[in-house]
């Protein structure tokens, strides 16, 4: 309660000092001023970024955020540029990046349209889209097999509603259910109750190693409506843009960035200490050659 | 402050589905499950109630385990249980759709209230009334039939009314095991319509009209079987 509490005392005056003091346009010329630099990150949004057991946080978009901010040291020139950290949610992260509370977030915001309207983002760092967590052994490979089956998917997300819209246009026939959170969906999938759940593919390889039947359950399908996830800093400011792009594009010459994608997605993550063991999708690995910012739509 | 927006309710969702065709779907989910689970839970209730003042003590335990065991369970444990839990232990309940299972879930547990009205309106009658008609030459069945239970009945009509509109609420928790009743309806459809104000607006309206309409008929059957001079009778 004391959190929310706090919480909602600085959402509320972060907006009312954007209200005197006016949106900043130019992050650099923020941070060399004030001398302060302040990162958003998420709190459980694992792998991306989330607090670990010392409370602080980690994750693969930290460590890109991280970078990003030994960047900013260098450009502006000052070695005593302060880094602050700052938890967002899914409701307050545009607010607080427009109005200059943070000056970056590096979580898993989705880069769409809409948002692309209020924010910036950089070049896409990952993909998601609609898959399917099922039993290895049921025989399911794709959305084709799943005519007469029960699908289930959380209620209260888009994913729902994608797989609605989908099985009533092209006709696949399943039977979709909807689940009062995720992990009751994954228990339906174990249980027997659906054959499958639909959800975007990282979360479904969190469940999946979090799971105690791990090795019982597969991800499979092609990804539906992919959706690139991406860095976000406020509108109208190309030297910061420049910067933040610079950095990831660097990373991903250097080898760096599969590096750190290898140890987020693919090897043992505090604070279970599991192995999401999510592979590199095809969109991103396109991505890392085509280095674009293209939103979803 | 803000504007209330309406018109997602026209709005197509699939083929000839609109938000408002979808959402009279869901209320007729949750009337549907409601009535069904009632016709248990007074099935059930009335009977274990009338158990539970029997003079056999064999009898008696049976009403009294029933209503602890489902009185003291949260429902929504209860539902989960049925869902997820019998049918492993009873192959045969996982041939039963979803549907059937929250049925049974909300009866049995409003069963158990249902039971312990019952028991206190047939105990709210003096003794007297019992011990005469067994010294008229009734037996235990004909006593209960013509001389406790009508006047027992009349009695926990208004406890009964509340378990009714009850289960009309209760019913929520079938969202719970995947049913798509008013719940369920208004989690997805104000993350897809991005009207959450309007839509729990109108759910909540369902709900509150639903159990005015129990209360309603309650009230008509209320007239209509009242003694005079009795409880709740003419005057």
């Amino acid at each position: 309660m004391k959190n929310k509490f706090v919480h909602n005392a600085l959402v509320f005056f972060a907006i009312f000092t954007m209200t005197i003091t006016g949106a900043m346009a130019n992050t650099l010329e923020k941070a060399k001023t004030t001398g302060k630099f302040t990162l958003a990150y998420r709190e459980s949004s694992i792998p991306f970024s989330y607090l670990g057991e010392d409370g602080k946080p980690l994750g693969f978009g930290w460590e890109m955020c991280k970078l990003i901010a030994e960047e900013v040291k260098k450009e502006t020139g000052r070695k005593d540029l302060v880094v602050e950290s700052q938890a967002v949610t899914s409701q307050n992260r545009i607010p607080l990046i427009q109005n200059g509370t943070v000056d970056v977030e590096c979580g898993s915001t989705t880069n769409n349209s809409e948002r692309g309207k209020q924010v910036t983002f950089a070049i896409n760092y990952f993909y998601t889209g609609t898959r399917f967590l099922v039993k290895a052994d049921s025989g399911i490979k794709s959305i084709n097999d799943l005519k007469g089956k029960k699908v289930v998917s959380t209620t209260g997300t888009t994913n729902y509603q994608i797989l609605r819209n989908l099985n009533d246009e092209k006709k696949y026939g399943f039977e979709l259910l909807g689940a009062k959170d995720h992990a009751d969906a994954l228990l339906m999938v174990e249980s027997g109750m659906a054959n499958a759940f639909g959800m975007d593919d990282i979360l479904l390889y969190g469940l999946k190693a979090s799971s105690k039947e791990s090795a019982k359950l597969a991800v499979v399908g092609e990804s539906i409506q992919v959706e690139p996830y991406a860095i976000m800093f406020r509108k109208d400011d190309p030297k910061f843009q420049a910067l933040v792009n610079k950095v990831i594009t660097n990373s991903i010459k250097t080898g760096e960035f599969e590096k750190a994608y290898k140890k987020w997605f693919q090897t043992n993550i505090p604070p279970k200490n599991v192995n999401l063991n999510a592979p590199m999708s095809k969109e991103l690995k396109d991505n890392l050659k085509a280095l674009s910012d293209k939103p979803a739509l | 402050m803000f504007t209330l927006d309406w018109s997602f309710l026209s709005k197509k969702v699939v083929g000839t589905q609109t938000y408002f065709s979808w959402l009279m779907t869901a209320w007729e989910t949750t009337l549907t499950i409601s009535l069904f689970a009632f016709i248990i839970a007074f099935t059930l209730g009335f009977l274990m109630g009338v158990l539970r003042t029997t003079q056999n003590k064999y009898l008696v335990l049976i009403g009294n385990i029933w209503t602890e065991i489902f009185r003291n369970i949260p429902v929504l444990v209860q539902i989960f249980l049925w869902y997820f839990v019998i049918p492993k232990i009873f192959p045969i309940f996982s041939k039963l759709p979803a549907f059937a299972l929250a049925v049974i879930a909300l009866g049995l547990f409003t069963s158990s209230r249902i039971s312990e009205q019952v028991r206190a309106g047939i105990q709210s009658i003096p003794t007297d009334q019992r011990y005469a008609s067994l010294a008229l030459g009734l037996t235990t069945y004909q006593s209960y039939r013509f001389v406790l239970l009508p006047v027992a009945f009349r009695l926990v009509l208004p406890p009964l009314t509340s378990e009714a509109m009850n289960i009309i609420k209760n019913s929520s928790v079938a969202f719970a095991v995947s049913i798509a009743e008013l719940t369920m309806y208004a989690i997805q459809v104000q993350e897809e319509t991005a009207r959450g104000i309007e839509v729990y607006l109108v759910v909540t309206a369902l709900y509150f009209i639903s159990a005015l309409i129990v209360n309603l008929i309650s009230i008509v059957v209320e007239k209509s079987i009242q003694i005079p001079h009795f409880i709740g009778g003419r005057k």
